[in-house]
């Protein structure tokens, strides 16, 4: 019994903390003692839990450096808006629950797509070459969403690269990106995507697909040897990745009125990643946490306007040379096991002892 | 200590020899004049040898022999620049690692590598990969299939382990365990994908005498129970001699010896290039 | 054929500044095996410190270059000595994601001290040029101070690492870190020198690329950073005639694909063929495919 409460609390623990969140963010607003600016983040802050959540999935899981996450949200945020504006404009569909699930799931799906023809050639590459490969495949999608052109007229979508004379009504213009989108995202489909999210993963990660994928992140050559045929779990979590991020884009980009693929650069990329990294490699709750608190952060800092993006580039070296410093990770060992202590009242036995006393 | 004292070796067509309660059965492994090249130099040159269905058999010889290199192309690591390797009478050419696993052989490794961040459990439930399996989807959504597929692995995983009387360790980390049980880990890991030849590369790297002797019960045990063939490089002599029915002695990338253990163990041309030398050392 | 040569001579003065990056990007990967994201705003800093000191302080254009290659030298220890020595330890993303930290630190820093407003950039050099073909292809100084500069840059680079014992130091830290500690190399001294002239080299780039476009931004230095990024792995990261060659086609591709596919798609087309280069040589052009030993 006291078993299972181990193996099943760090699996409920990521989902009692969001539903926790939630419930605590519903009743700050019912109570209005939300600030607004804080209440407009809500949506982008479910968004990068997601992005951080499934790039979790590729960095900690899979174990490969991707910095080109953005790119497939961006896939998802312009599919989304497109589905979106098709459905409205071109099949009078009015309920907006109906055309933001809609929307999320083909973003989730044109991502899948993607992250599939992409996966192709990058997985065949290892370490720091896949990383420059999943950057040049982030540019190369936004280069191409520049160029992209898609009109709705009388049901029917008309596409256009590079050529701006399109009939109808406008849904993606080109260095403008989206343009008519309706801000149709809302708050509660963002809390279930991300439980939905972390539904995905988790289980996926409790599984044989994730323990095979684990094992070719630990040791690609004996997973081989043990008949795991790594491409394949390689693809699964980086196309489950990407679907994911997609959803996460069509979600960011329908809580916008117009959006560019500008929105979605390298340096988005490189954000997810920090919050991956500084969350804890592989730690889902952690990604959460992390999400959630550096995109408050700049908002928080707006009192000191012009030095936030300053303090944060200095939290971000400070933490990274803190947490990585000896004498701080042997303190917070040591905190650790106080508060182990406090709760337990039996001494923790390092694991290593107890393999040794068998 | 003697397990192999009993056998009587008889020859096959592949002039190579074999345990005779093996004789009337298709032999497990047949690999002719296998051989690999890299750059200039030739690693492994015209390697033969034949393992019978329930063979222990040992490849050994002096450091940077090939031994390793023998079982990297046994597995498909590397692939040959000539020769076959008929596995189960299939020649393996062109196969990868994993379809080579999956046509029934898997081995350890001299350095080893274990999964270490995971539990021991988990380390046994990845070797049962294609052994109890259930679908992505079945997964993610906790289908029946996916609590049928766990708890096969769990009931099995713990099977195996009882092979080593491990089963207390299940929840530790793999990483953490001390040397002599992550090498027993290993063997019991390979043992998972359910092979027909396991290859153990230096399993007793690192033992005690005891622990050896152990060992050596075990590997007979294990072919006992599993009736699977058994190659093993070692360099400790007690266990190649006390276990291994047929050995093969490699230097410089070619086979000098064939033979039972006592055959090896006065051929000339061995003691002079591997006998010879340890007792000079000892 | 004229707008071809012009397009040849721009690809190669665009591609000798991306070799020069790169040079500093694949030198401190060599030696310190990690990415350094900052790399590309050491070069907006050149920039800046020449342009301060050219406009505000009415120094020589010459001797702001040099001042620009002296400060940039010491914000290469600096940041290393600072930012990247305390993480020698410590796993490879937790030193990617220190140096996006310093590249976020140096452009926020370069925008509270000269503002968000692009600054117009003065060139360097001004002897006018040369005209070709009776005056049809122009080549200006920029260019061809560029391209000199580039090749002077990689024959100095190609002596040090080939026949000075400190440029050995580097190849052997580069090799196996361990070993040349052991063979008495010092390896921290190694590494700070390797940012030194990394820096070195970014800040050459800098004002050199300043001068040919003459707009300068805190964010300046982030794309090329990232296409020299891209040019180092294109040769094979970590070998120095590989940055050069990769630089040298990221240029080319770059100018040509701009005038002859189209202008949206000119940076897709450079990373496409990175991206194909890769499939077919995963090490890069020049790099060594290291296989794991079994």
């Amino acid at each position: 019994m006291k078993k299972f409460w181990k193996k099943g609390g760090s699996f409920l623990l990521p989902f009692l903390l969001v539903i926790a969140a939630y419930i605590m963010c519903q009743i700050m607003i019912s109570g209005k003692t939300m600030s607004r600016s804080l209440q407009g983040q809500l949506i982008p802050i479910c968004a990068y839990i997601v992005m951080a959540l499934s790039l979790n999935l590729v960095v900690g899981i899979s174990g490969e450096l991707s910095l080109g996450h953005a790119g497939f949200m961006s896939v998802g945020a312009f599919t989304g808006a497109v589905v979106s504006g098709l459905m409205l404009k071109g099949w009078g569909v009015e309920d907006t629950l109906l055309r933001l699930i809609c929307a999320i799931i083909a973003g989730g799906c044109m991502a899948g797509i993607v992250g599939v023809l992409i996966g192709i050639p990058v997985l065949r590459l290892r370490g720091d070459y896949l990383a420059i490969v999943t950057l040049a495949f982030g540019e190369i999608i936004r280069n191409i969403l520049n160029c992209v052109y898609i009109s709705v007229e009388n049901g029917r979508l008309f596409f256009g690269f590079n050529n701006p004379g399109l009939p109808g009504t406008i849904l993606l213009n080109g260095p403008q990106g989206a343009v008519k989108v309706a801000k149709i995202a809302t708050f509660e489909v963002g809390f279930v995507l991300v439980l939905f999210t972390l539904f995905v993963i988790l289980n996926l990660v409790h599984s044989r697909s994730g323990r095979a994928i684990m094992a070719i992140r630990d040791n690609r050559i004996a997973a081989e040897t043990t008949g795991i045929p790594v491409t394949k779990y390689k693809m699964m979590a980086f196309v489950t990745s990407a679907a994911l991020a997609g959803m996460a884009g069509a979600l960011f980009g329908l809580n916008f009125s117009t959006f560019a693929a500008s929105k979605f650069k390298f340096d988005t990329s490189i954000n997810i990643l920090v919050f991956v990294v500084l969350g804890g490699i592989g730690n889902m709750t952690g990604s959460i946490i992390a999400a959630t608190a550096l995109t408050i952060l700049p908002e928080v800092l707006r009192a000191f306007s012009t030095y936030r993006m300053l303090v944060y580039a200095i939290v971000l070296i400070a933490v990274m040379l803190l947490t990585n410093n000896r004498q701080v990770k042997s303190f917070i060992g040591v905190v650790k096991e106080k508060v182990r202590l406090l709760f337990n009242k039996t001494p923790h036995q390092p694991k290593g002892k107890e393999a040794e006393g068998k | 200590m003697k397990l192999n004292s009993d056998v009587k070796m008889v020859p096959v067509p592949s002039h190579s020899i074999i345990p005779e309660r093996d004789s009337g059965k298709p032999v497990v492994l047949e690999a002719n004049h296998l051989g690999i090249q890299f750059g200039g130099l030739k690693a492994v040159d015209d390697f033969n040898l034949t393992i019978g269905r329930t063979e222990i058999a040992g490849l050994i010889g002096p450091n940077g022999a090939g031994k390793t290199t023998v079982f990297n192309l046994l597995t498909k690591v590397y692939q040959p620049t000539t020769g076959t390797v008929l596995l189960d009478g299939k020649d393996t050419a062109g196969m990868s690692v994993v379809d080579a696993n999956r046509m029934g052989i898997a081995r350890t490794f001299q350095n080893i590598r274990l999964f270490d961040k995971m539990t021991v459990e988990d380390n046994i439930r990845i070797g049962l990969h294609n052994q109890v399996r259930y679908g992505m989807l079945p997964g993610i959504l906790r289908l029946p299939s996916y609590w049928q597929g766990e708890k096969k692995q769990h009931q099995r995983a713990m099977e195996l382990l009882h092979i080593f009387n491990m089963e207390d360790l299940a929840d530790v980390r793999a990483g953490s365990l001390p040397y002599g049980a992550q090498r027993r880990l290993e063997i019991l890991r390979a043992l998972a994908t359910n092979p027909k030849l396991l290859l153990l590369d230096e399993p007793a790297a690192g033992m005690n005498p005891t622990e050896t002797e152990e060992l050596m019960r075990t590997i007979a045990r294990i072919r006992d129970e599993f009736q699977i063939a058994i190659l093993l490089i070692e360099h400790d002599m007690s266990l190649v001699m006390g276990v291994c029915e047929g050995i093969c002695v490699l230097n410089f990338g070619r086979v000098i010896a064939k033979g039972t253990a006592e055959q090896i163990q006065n051929d000339p041309v061995v003691i002079e290039a591997y006998l010879g030398k340890q007792q000079e050392e000892a | 054929m004229i707008p071809f040569l012009t397009n040849l001579v721009n690809g190669i003065s665009l591609g000798s500044v991306y070799a020069i990056i790169a040079l500093g990007y694949s030198m401190v990967y060599g030696v310190a095996k990690m990415l350094n994201f900052a790399h590309g705003d050491v070069i907006m800093v050149a920039a800046y410190v020449s342009f301060t000191a050219t406009q505000y302080w009415g120094v020589p254009p010459l001797v702001s270059v040099l001042m620009s290659m002296v400060v940039c030298t010491l914000l290469g220890i600096t940041i290393e000595g600072l930012a990247y020595k305390p993480l020698r330890q410590a796993g490879s993303l937790a030193v990617l994601i220190t140096a996006i930290g310093v590249s976020y630190l140096l452009q926020n820093l370069a925008l509270l001290i000269w503002g968000a407003n692009p600054k117009v950039f003065t060139s360097v050099v001004d002897f006018g040029g040369i005209r070709l073909f009776g005056g049809e292809l122009v080549i200006s100084d920029e260019i061809i101070v560029t391209i000199i500069s580039g090749i002077a840059v990689m024959l100095l680079l190609t002596w040090f690492t080939g026949k000075t014992k400190m440029g050995r130091a580097m190849r052997a830290v580069s090799e196996d870190k361990g070993a040349a500690q052991l063979m008495g190399i010092n390896v921290n001294f190694t590494i700070s020198l390797t940012f030194a002239i990394g820096s070195f080299l970014a800040a050459i780039a800098g004002v050199l690329l300043c001068s040919s476009y003459n707009t300068l931004m805190p964010t300046t230095g982030s794309m090329p950073g990232i296409k020299a990024f891209t040019a180092a792995v294109f040769g094979g990261i970590g070998s120095i005639p590989g940055a050069m060659l990769g630089g040298l086609l990221l240029g080319l591709i770059e100018v040509f694909g701009g005038s002859y596919v189209s202008t949206e798609l000119a940076d897709a087309l450079v990373f496409a063929v990175l991206i194909i280069i890769l499939l077919l040589k995963p090490a890069g052009l020049l790099g060594k495919n290291v296989q794991e030993k079994v």
